[in-house]
């Protein structure tokens, strides 16, 4: 199916998330969306799949122009999108999910179906599966093969590799070039230059809501690519590594049993110095998230303690600050602005609010937070989020514990953040990180702890690890001799 | 106790719980599509009491009928117009309207206190009365009863079984994900709130013109309130919600047996403890799903944690929320 659009415009109040895109995508191709953090990409892909209406504009399918603006006339038409959260019912088992909203085929054509896609595209589901028990990988595949079913011909993912394994990633890419030699087409949006060099056919480029490159032939330089998405090329300058210091540790842990409902991590033997940044190296879910509820002391170990500062720690700590992933629901309070959240942080109940607006509008300034004091925080892109919550830790905080810190933000938003936690670091507190991202962790990180199989290994100094060396530790190799 | 009291008590208990089954899934159809309708104790009060108005006027019990389905109806619509249109808080539009409705059913149903009225008659099914036991339990009541026993297997089948059901099972789960699919959640949850209320109707006419004749002042007041619990015993499951309209029903039954053993309970005692019994059951099960107690219940042998799962099954994930499209 050949779709292109032509002068498309899009707004929200005061900001042009579109402005006149005029582009085809041509069928059984894979076609690169790119763009940093708030070019527009989502908004293009959402107005394509019906989710947004028009302003202006025209979309033509196979010549023909249609209106699109509901989801509904997206599924009749046979564009289909899989989001970055998946939009599926959790109590569903996965035949249910695909099922839904189909008035064809019967539900035995259906498990047959899958069954078809699961063994054509090397994705290993089952029809009976509950979608709450699988993960987000897993969860887009079905969204891919419900789409096949429900005879998409055109599929569009959004940044679909954020959170999956290595292995998901492996298989989504094949799986996406099986489906476009049957004449389908995928729109790939991602702000990940790798992926557009090694999966797509073309690339189309989008700066703050204009098209800056449209449908270049690959292969193109990354250099080509970060000019055309920043109009400015940028390197990461490698940051030297502290060495590990050996004074009194921030936090200790002595033949330490951590648990929640589904993880058991230990026993530990670690003492983690002042003053560094200690990436978590590991696959997704393999304790991570239990170390961190411990150091927050949001969690109790089994045996032995936690010590903070030489004290145990049996209960959250003011001096301990803590950035979960998801970001609306643990960190942030979603309906509230950021001079009422520097409100919150105040220790008397009574102080004016007069400072509080002043110490936001600095806040503002020095963490480049695109925002009124004002703006409930829920208004605000994630990477402005992401700042925001980073600004909000307390100047006193001596252990910051971060989940995927820069997970969705573009290099330069990444970067800012890093350049605040180092000066964090600078000033004594320890900052602990988890990332997917694994050159992340080499670039930021001192020293590295890595999870594997329930056991954590003790503190590496980055400069004694490769990134090569430290993918096959997070894989078992070598894990016994690191291990503490 | 011998066997033929306890026949007698079952036919009672099978008797008994035939509204209360109808209005609870009345609601167990508008939450399923993630809508709650809390208006139920009064929807059920003025129904029942315009029901038998109708019914008493126009000496027709199946004019009664239609008339309390159409007031149940009409005021679903009402709060669906409130709650899912215009997104105002779905607690505060039901519990308004509740007592709302329950006011107004005792300002208007004034004239027909105390008077007598027609019935629903009964009907034996021919043929299968002769059955030993099952005959006397099941097909030797009324059309009422013989509707409540057909409705949760129908409901439940359509529900589990029918690509319909599907849908409304998505619609209180997550209908994000279903209007991705194409699906138009305000009309679909429209149509379910009102058919909701138009069986929560048909179970107020139920009281007044079959299990509990005439109209009084607040005359069944209180049972809508335990319908909404009984839900939530239920867990949203239409067997689980049976299960509990009979235990309630058994409830009511040993009480009013109780009665006549010439014990020394009040007899207000005895009318309101299956209330307060019905509470303090729903307040355990519904801990048990509680989170400090979940690390404790891991540790139990599966089959009874099984149990207890079964029992702490959440409700709908988008139950009482609006739906607000991008």
């Amino acid at each position: 199916m050949h779709v292109s659009i032509q002068q498309l415009n899009k707004s929200f109040g005061p900001v042009r998330a579109n402005q006149d895109i005029t582009i085809a995508f041509a069928a059984g191709q894979i076609h690169g969306i790119l763009g940093e953090n708030g070019a527009g990409k989502s908004t293009l892909m959402k107005l394509l799949s019906g989710v947004y209406k028009p302003d202006s504009g025209q979309i033509f399918i196979n010549g023909n122009a249609v209106t699109l603006g509901t989801p509904r006339l997206a599924v009749q038409i046979g564009i289909g999108m899989v989001g970055q959260d998946p939009l599926d019912v959790p109590v569903f088992s996965v035949l249910e999910n695909i099922a839904c909203g189909l008035q064809m085929p019967s539900d035995a054509d259906i498990r047959q179906q899958i069954m078809h896609w699961s063994t054509t595209l090397g994705f290993p589901l089952h029809p009976d599966q509950r979608m709450r028990d699988l993960t987000v990988g897993q969860r887009q595949q079905v969204e891919i093969v419900r789409l096949l079913i429900a005879g998409s011909h055109v599929l569009i993912l959004d940044e679909p590799t954020t959170g999956i394994t290595a292995a998901q990633v492996a298989a989504l890419f094949a799986a996406l070039k099986t489906i476009v030699a049957t004449g389908k087409t995928v729109l790939f949006v991602t702000h990940k230059l790798d992926e557009i060099e090694v999966l797509c056919n073309t690339v189309t480029v989008l700066r703050a809501g204009q098209l800056v490159g449209t449908q270049l032939a690959m292969p193109i330089s990354k250099e080509a690519m970060l000019t055309a998405m920043f109009g400015e090329f940028l390197t990461h300058p490698q940051v030297p590594a502290k060495p590990i210091p050996t004074d009194a540790p921030r936090w200790q842990l002595s033949d330490t049993m951590l648990q929640d409902t589904t993880f058991v991590l230990g026993p530990l033997n670690l003492s983690l110095p002042k003053g560094m940044i200690i990436g978590l190296a590991g696959l997704e879910g393999s304790g991570q998230r239990v170390f961190m509820h411990h150091l927050a002391g949001t969690a109790h170990p089994d045996r032995g303690h936690v010590h903070f500062n030489g004290q145990p720690l049996t209960r959250a700590n003011p001096l301990v600050a803590w950035l979960p992933a998801d970001r609306l629901h643990e960190g942030i309070i979603g309906a509230m602005s950021l001079s009422e959240h520097v409100q919150l942080l105040r220790d008397s109940l009574l102080a004016a609010n007069q400072n509080a607006t002043e110490k936001t509008a600095q806040l503002i300034v020095d963490y480049a937070i695109k925002a009124t004091p004002d703006m409930p925080l829920q208004q605000l892109s994630g990477g402005n989020q992401q700042r925001a919550m980073l600004a909000l830790i307390p100047e006193s905080a001596q252990g910051i514990l971060l989940e995927h810190p820069t997970r969705g933000l573009d290099t330069v938003s990444a970067m800012a953040i890093w350049q605040r936690l180092q000066v964090r670091r600078d000033n004594g507190a320890t900052v602990l990180f988890f990332s997917a991202d694994l050159s992340e962790i080499m670039q930021y990180s001192d020293a590295v702890l890595v999870f594997f199989g329930g056991q954590v290994s003790r503190l590496l100094a980055r400069d004694s690890l490769s990134e090569e060396a430290l993918a096959a530790l997070i894989g078992g190799v070598g894990f016994a001799e690191v291990s503490a | 106790m011998n066997w033929t009291q306890l026949l007698t008590d079952i036919a009672a208990i099978i008797a008994v719980s035939a509204p209360l089954i109808i209005a609870t899934m009345g609601i167990y159809l508008s939450e399923r599509a993630g809508v709650i309708n809390l208006s139920v104790d009064g929807s059920m009060l003025l129904a029942g009491m315009t029901g038998f108005a109708v019914a008493y006027t126009t000496n027709s019990v199946v004019l009664g009928f239609v008339a309390a389905a159409l007031v149940g109806g009409l005021i679903a619509a009402l709060i669906a117009y409130l709650g899912v249109s215009l997104r105002i808080s779905q607690t505060a539009i039901g519990f308004v309207l509740a007592l709302l409705c329950t006011d107004l059913s005792s300002f208007l149903g004034n004239p027909y206190v105390q008077q007598t009225g027609p019935a629903v008659p009964a009907w034996s099914i021919p043929g299968l009365t002769t059955i030993p036991v099952l005959g006397q339990l099941l097909f030797s009541h009324d059309a009422v009863i013989y509707l409540s026993l057909t409705l949760v297997p129908l409901i439940a089948w359509w529900m589990m079984r029918t690509r319909s059901g599907l849908i409304v099972r998505g619609l209180g789960e997550r209908p994000d994900a279903l209007f991705a699919r194409g699906i138009d959640v305000i009309r679909w949850r429209y149509v379910m709130v009102i058919i909701g209320g138009v069986l929560i109707g048909l179970a107020g006419a139920a009281y007044t013109l079959d299990l509990k004749q005439g109209w009084t002042y607040r005359h069944m007041a209180g049972t809508g309130w335990i319908a909404l619990a009984i839900v939530i015993f239920g867990a949203w499951r239409p067997w689980r919600i049976l299960l509990g309209c009979y235990f309630f029903a058994a409830l009511q039954t040993m009480a009013s047996r109780l009665q006549d053993n010439s014990w020394q309970i009040p007899t207000q005692v005895l009318q309101v403890a299956p209330f307060v019994v019905m509470i303090l059951v729903l307040a355990v099960v519904n801990s048990l799903g509680a989170p400090e107690l979940q690390r404790w219940i891991n540790r139990l042998p599966t089959p009874l944690r099984r149990m207890i799962r079964f029992l702490t099954s959440p409700a709908p994930a988008a139950l009482g929320q609006p739906f607000i499209q991008q």
